[in-house]
């Protein structure tokens, strides 16, 4: 048999594990972020442009006939570079390399910001082919944040390029 | 000492303390801290059980999954909704078994020589165990599984394994469709079918693996789950958003700690900290650590192949071979990877009788580093020199209560390597040589050093197991005491009580007569 008093002990030490386990189960409540405070997300995924030259009809001759591309292009991308403003700061400027040993993959990136809620100025310029200056693309929008509200910037160019979502 | 081995004492003593603590409700069969392997595959039975139901009323399109697991919660709170709770909780109670399981073994130094298999086999247990977990709340996709996937795969992304990030995934809501469950589910029960083959191989090298609580402890440990459950039954966020980031989460942080680990220092910190654990895991058992025990040796001659050392092996180091020269007969081999040196076979091989004449006792099985014929002659000589009306005999343990300092006139002592390498009948033959009683002590219960020799020594000395203390041994003139390291002072009062007892107890008549060897020795 067994004493009243382990009984009693028994009783308190199962309760503690329910307890305890019952406890960090749930608690304590995580915040990943202030309650004022939404999110940027920067998440690019883009194939560089490349540095294609025209064929002369002499080259076009020689190749054959199956293979007469009329553009000769190299398999490696151009870099890209990418600058992000916000409310006329840049907060962000990079450089994205293709991916892949012949550097022929795409070039990305993933970044998160955290704003204080309300109305933002952001801009975003892309170029994807450092042989030309300048930016081939740009996107500058008034943004207003609700908190917690994460607001992605991508890029796609069948939506015609950069975008907020 | 190095810091390493401070460290480890400290822990030890910790956890000394409170199984100890644990064992006056519990007893050593219910103690859950002495059996947390065990519990750690009851609450994985308990997870995989109800896992499966669950299983059967999950629908895996993207607006079905949460609703179909709001259902159980909702709908059939009764039975549903237990299980999912149960379903919770028994993996939070298996993560923290496993991770205590894990650190006792350590803190007593169990992770190099034969248990470096054990050890090595555990360690890949974590990563499978910590996936399966993260993948569970993955599959109810609210707005902790939407946090959890996100911080999940922006960690992975920091390793150089993906061209496209693979947070990616989830960056809108168009981003995720069905396939995405049918695959979470796929990995959710891939993932623990591996874990249990994991298992499987993490125990195979052990004899008689403590894989299940005693009834009671079950019981107490599912009726503290099942209580939580109606409590606190477990219950889904709001339906996952991309669209926002979820806060004020109700977080498990058994499983997802490393989300708020990550927020709190970063993706590096985390893949260097994990890697660095394992890898410190791994190469533990090459630090410095003491010398590994002599293993057992058989005897050809004086073995009968009677298997009995097979049946106690706590590290199934003995196999039986066909005998080289006794035909129809076998032999046991002792596999020295696996032998432990305990020398529990060496108390169950029946050559290890001390009555037999040979001058030089050689048994079946024995320890080179205490033979079965040096226990005889020492305990020979011992007895010889008691004076004293109530002569005694302690036989102990290394590993549990410190038996020297009860030697006296009237009291000889032998510590053993184990109390389970004591063949019984050196009781008898104790008792016979001029002893009044023979006081056996070894760890408590669930507490012995090499995993049997405290159950061993209780049923051969109680004559449920073979080879069995003879009748003629009185139940007066014999005293077992469970004592570990810590108590010293309780086995020498119980010493005094057994002295006592023998005193106003025992009758002259049920002295067993004495036998006196032949060619006894005195040197
Ligand atoms: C994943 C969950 C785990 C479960 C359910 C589990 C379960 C068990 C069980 C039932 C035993 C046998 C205990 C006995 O019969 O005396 C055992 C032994 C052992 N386990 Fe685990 N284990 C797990 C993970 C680990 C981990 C992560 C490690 C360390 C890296 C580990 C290290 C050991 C060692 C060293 C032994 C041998 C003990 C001895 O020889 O005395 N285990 N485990
Ligand atoms: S010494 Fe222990 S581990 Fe080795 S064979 Fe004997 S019982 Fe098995
Ligand atoms: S217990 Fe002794 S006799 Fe029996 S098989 Fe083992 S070594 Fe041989």
């Amino acid at each position: 048999m067994i004493k009243p008093s382990a009984i009693i002990g028994q009783v308190i030490l199962y309760g503690a594990f329910a307890v305890f386990i019952g406890y960090f189960a749930t608690s304590p409540k995580y915040h990943q972020i202030p309650e004022d405070v939404a999110l940027i997300k920067l998440s690019i995924s883009h194939l560089g442009d490349r540095e294609c030259r025209k064929r002369t009809p002499e080259e076009l001759e020689k190749l054959p006939r199956n293979m007469r591309a009329p553009l000769d292009c190299p398999r490696e991308r151009s870099d890209i570079t990418l600058q992000v403003d916000l409310d006329g700061q840049t907060v962000f400027d990079t450089v994205m390399h293709p991916t892949g040993i012949a550097k022929d993959g795409v070039a990305t990136v993933y970044k998160r910001f955290e704003v204080k809620a309300g109305e933002h100025m952001l801009s975003v310029r892309m170029n994807d082919n450092l042989a030309k200056p300048g930016f081939k693309f740009v996107k500058e929008d008034k943004v207003n944040l609700k908190p917690a509200q994460v607001l992605v910037i991508d890029f796609n160019p069948d939506k015609g390029g950069l975008f907020f979502q | 000492m190095s810091l390493h081995d401070t460290l480890r004492g400290g822990a030890q003593s910790i956890f000394r303390r409170i199984e100890e603590a644990f064992d006056a409700p519990f007893g050593g069969t219910d103690n859950p801290m002495r059996h947390l392997g065990a519990l750690g595959f009851y609450f994985l039975w308990i997870v995989t059980v109800s896992g499966l139901y669950l299983y059967t009323v999950l629908d895996t399109s993207i607006e079905g999954v949460h609703t179909s697991i709001g259902w159980l919660t909702e709908d059939q709170w009764y039975l549903g909704g237990i299980l999912r709770s149960l379903h919770r909780y028994a993996s939070d109670a298996f993560i923290l078994m496993t991770m205590l399981h894990l650190i006792r073994e350590w803190a007593y130094g169990r992770y190099h020589g034969f248990r470096l298999y054990s050890w090595v086999t555990g360690v890949p247990l974590l990563w499978l165990m910590f996936f399966s977990g993260i993948g569970g709340y993955w599959i109810v996709w609210d707005r902790l599984a939407q946090f959890s996937a996100i911080a999940s795969t922006e960690l992975l992304d920091w390793l150089p394994i993906f061209n496209d990030p693979s947070a990616r995934n989830f960056l809108t809501p168009e981003a995720i469709n069905d396939r995405f469950f049918t695959m979470l589910v796929f990995i959710h029960l891939g993932v623990p079918l591996m874990l249990i083959l994991g298992l499987w191989a993490h125990v195979h090298r052990i004899s008689r693996v403590d894989h299940f609580p005693a009834r009671r402890l079950a019981l107490g440990t599912l009726a503290a789950l099942l209580l939580l459950a109606l409590v606190q039954p477990a219950i889904s966020d709001a339906p996952a958003d991309l669209s926002v980031v979820a806060t004020g989460l109700r977080l498990d942080w058994f499983i997802l700690f490393l989300h708020p680990l990550t927020d709190a220092t970063s993706p590096a910190f985390v893949w260097a900290l994990l890697s660095g654990v394992t890898l410190l895991l791994f190469i533990l058992p090459l630090l410095p650590h003491p010398k590994a025990e002599p293993v057992a040796v058989v005897n050809a001659a004086n073995c009968n192949g009677c298997a009995r050392c097979l049946a106690d092996c706590p590290y199934a180091a003995v196999t039986m071979e066909a005998h080289p020269y006794k035909p129809g007969h076998k032999i046991a081999i002792v596999d020295a990877d696996l032998c432990a040196g305990c020398g529990i076979c060496a108390g169950s091989c029946p050559s290890s009788t001390p009555f037999r004449s040979q001058e030089t006792l050689v048994t079946g099985i024995d320890m080179p580093q205490q033979p079965v014929n040096v226990l005889r002659r020492e305990l020979e000589k011992k007895i010889a020199g008691l004076e004293g009306t109530t002569r005694i005999v302690v036989f102990g343990c290394d590993r549990g209560a410190a038996v020297h300092a009860l030697a006296a006139p009237d009291t000889a002592v032998m510590s053993l390597m184990c109390t389970g390498m004591l063949p019984p009948a050196f009781v008898e033959y104790a008792l016979r040589g001029g002893a009044d009683g023979v006081l056996v002590t070894g760890c408590r219960t669930g507490g012995c050093e090499f995993r049997l020799g405290d159950q061993w020594t209780a049923e051969r000395l109680t004559r449920r197991r073979e080879p069995h203390l003879r009748a003629n041994v009185p139940a007066q003139r014999l005293h077992f005491v469970a004592a570990s390291v810590s108590d010293g002072e309780a086995l020498a009062t119980a010493l005094e009580e057994f002295r006592t007892r023998i005193e106003t107890q025992a009758a002259d008549s049920d002295r067993p007569p004495p036998f006196r060897r032949r060619t006894l020795h005195h040197d």
